[in-house]
């Protein structure tokens, strides 16, 4: 994992510098005279060789600084922490619902394999998987908020925010115990929630389907069922456990999709999330913005997938670490 | 029976598209790129079946362009990550050691990232356009060509008629080329179709968020992206570019499937 780490720095650290165009003249605006451009160079260490740069980089990095962005002037760190709980709580909700509409449907599909449930939930499963996330959360943003008016629009909230002390609007108002706000934080996340979870889900119910298939059709099954086991505690019980295992591979390789079509869902719903912050960083060029970004995301990113190989164990009590 | 209509439905779509993108300045009915300001954003009627955008240009000659567009994108993107992933995994495979090693490791990072974050990062670095959208995305894809091809060598490797050949004296590059290669290229094509609808996906969202094409570009995705400032009044203007991709991407995700199913049967599962 270090290694890997390593890489991921020297990544971002490389796509930020062959930015074309000078960061310097950037960061001081079109009016500044050539002095202000260049003590701007020498306070940012831009005037230093490359590998310098990056090794500067690295210890500050190491240690928890993530350097100062241009665009909003503030430490990157202190901006990741404003933005991340928004995608957070998005991303996490869009998961569950995922999850928990995702493995059933699988389920289904495969104990009523080639019938009508089955035909109906592949051909939702496929539409899944090929939908645009951009076009499919205009789509609903257009049905339920602008010709139906059922829920609300863009943003995380229509009022005062509740009380900040984990920036999840959910939680926070859960412990402050402020009801309006949310029902209303609760009613925003509907729309972008299910507009990042459809990929996922379809994902995940193709996933469940074939391994369920596979569980469905092994020894041990038809033993249960010889032995008189209702049908309802063969699949649940014998079959669904041994059938998890995959699709929590899926589970977790789907977390990085999710990050990333939460790029597009945060821009449509005007969500101040993380991602959202980084396509701003990226457009004017922010480059230590993209660069905290970036690697705050592949760190994320890494560690969800680790976590699952670690709740393997947990699943099937045969894998041991 | 259900699966090969489905694996149909692929083919017909995936040959509809290439029909339209090969015929489309016959089968449009205007310029994707003329504009005409007395018509601007017209609603869907006899004259404008998709109706018109912002300029007074046809959506469904647009739409009918873009194809052009997507298709070129694909080809590019497959086919330089096939070559590039292929050839490190067939060197990596092959010679082992520290070239394997290396080649593993820098995989390793590009797969620490999530795809669609790091190709934005790689094409808003490079400057905004199709160009180096297409780049970014043979950056982040290579990997994955590059894996299953090292996968593949190291079994085939092992196998009688390769120490045979290099008992018959050909040379590591011949052997490499004439003996292995033909060998592992099967699953590599069918990653390839695979990967098909993901990269229209993707490219779509890299113009969407505008990182890609850009307009006027007849894009579907920069088509979307132009038109959600029109969502409110004007449906038409998002909805049918966004529908092409849709329906593209399904064909080429049950063609992928399909094409998986004949080529390697023991992957054979349920979508």
């Amino acid at each position: 994992m270090i290694p890997t780490l390593f890489g991921v720095l020297l990544i971002t650290f490389l796509i930020s510098h062959v930015v074309p165009g000078d960061a310097a003249q950037l960061i001081a605006g079109p009016r500044a005279t050539p002095e202000i451009i260049q003590r701007i160079r020498e306070e940012y260490g831009l005037d230093k060789p490359l590998h310098i740069q990056f090794f500067m980089y690295i210890s500050q990095v190491l240690r928890g600084d993530l350097g100062k962005s241009i665009r909003t002037r503030r430490p990157v760190g202190a901006d990741i922490r404003a933005f991340f709980p928004a995608t957070f709580e998005l991303t996490t909700t869009a998961m569950l619902l995922a999850v928990l509409f995702g493995i059933p449907l699988g389920v289904i599909s495969a104990v009523y394999r080639d019938r009508w449930p089955d035909h109906l939930s592949r051909v939702f499963s496929v539409i899944g998987v090929s939908m645009p996330i951009f076009w499919l959360g205009l789509l609903l943003l257009f049905l339920f908020y602008i010709r139906l008016g059922i829920l609300p629009g863009p943003g995380r909230i229509s009022g005062d925010p509740p009380a900040h002390l984990t920036g999840l609007y959910l939680l926070d108002s859960l412990l402050t115990g402020n009801w309006r706000a949310l029902g209303d934080a609760a009613l925003h996340l509907v729309l972008p929630a299910f507009t990042l979870a459809f990929a996922v889900l379809a994902r995940i119910t193709r996933m469940t389907r074939s391994s369920m298939l596979e569980a469905l059709g092994q020894d041990y099954v038809r033993t249960a069922r010889a032995k008189g086991l209702m049908e309802r505690w063969v699949v649940t019980r014998h079959a669904l456990r041994n059938a998890l295992i995959p699709t929590l591979t899926v589970i977790g390789l789907s977390y990085g999709e999710l990050l990333g079509g939460a790029v597009a869902t945060e821009l449509i719903y005007a969500w101040p999330g993380m991602t959202h912050y980084v396509v701003g960083s990226m457009t004017s060029l922010d480059f230590p913005a993209v660069m905290g970004v970036t690697l705050v995301i592949a760190i994320i990113y890494i560690t969800v997938n680790l976590l699952v190989d670690l709740t393997y164990a947990l699943v099937d009590p045969r894998i041991r670490y | 029976m259900w699966r090969s209509r489905l694996a149909v439905l692929g083919a017909a779509i995936v040959l509809a598209l290439v029909v339209v993108a090969i015929f489309a300045p016959w089968i449009a009915p205007y310029s994707p790129t003329r504009i005409n300001l007395r018509e601007r954003l017209q609603p869907p009627s006899g004259k404008h079946l998709f109706g018109t955008d912002d300029a007074g240009r046809d959506i469904l000659s647009r739409v009918i362009y873009g194809s052009r567009v997507t298709l070129r994108i694909c080809a590019l993107v497959v086919g330089l990550t096939l070559v590039i992933g292929t050839l490190l995994g067939l060197v990596s495979g092959f010679f082992g050691g520290w070239v394997d090693e290396l080649v593993m490791r820098v995989s390793d990072v590009f797969l620490a990232f999530p795809a669609l974050i790091l190709a934005m990062a790689i094409a808003a670095a490079l400057g905004p356009s199709l160009e180096n959208a297409i780049v970014a995305m043979v950056a982040i894809w290579w990997p994955r060509y590059a894996r299953v091809t090292r996968g593949q060598v190291l079994s085939i490797r092992e196998i009688d008629f390769v120490a045979a050949a290099r008992a018959a004296g050909a040379s590591s590059f011949r052997i490499m080329l004439r003996h292995i290669l033909p060998n592992c290229i099967s699953p590599v094509v069918v990653q390839a179709t695979l990967d098909l609808g993901e990269v229209v996906l993707t490219a779509a969202t890299l113009s969407f968020i505008g990182f890609g094409a850009q307009p006027p570009t007849p894009e579907w995705g920069a088509m979307v992206s132009v038109g959600r400032n029109f969502l409110r009044d004007y449906w038409w203007y998002t909805t049918f570019p966004g529908l092409a991709i849709l329906i593209t991407v399904m064909g080429f995700n049950l063609l992928g499937d399909a094409v998986r199913d004949i080529l390697d049967p023991r992957l054979r599962r349920g979508p």
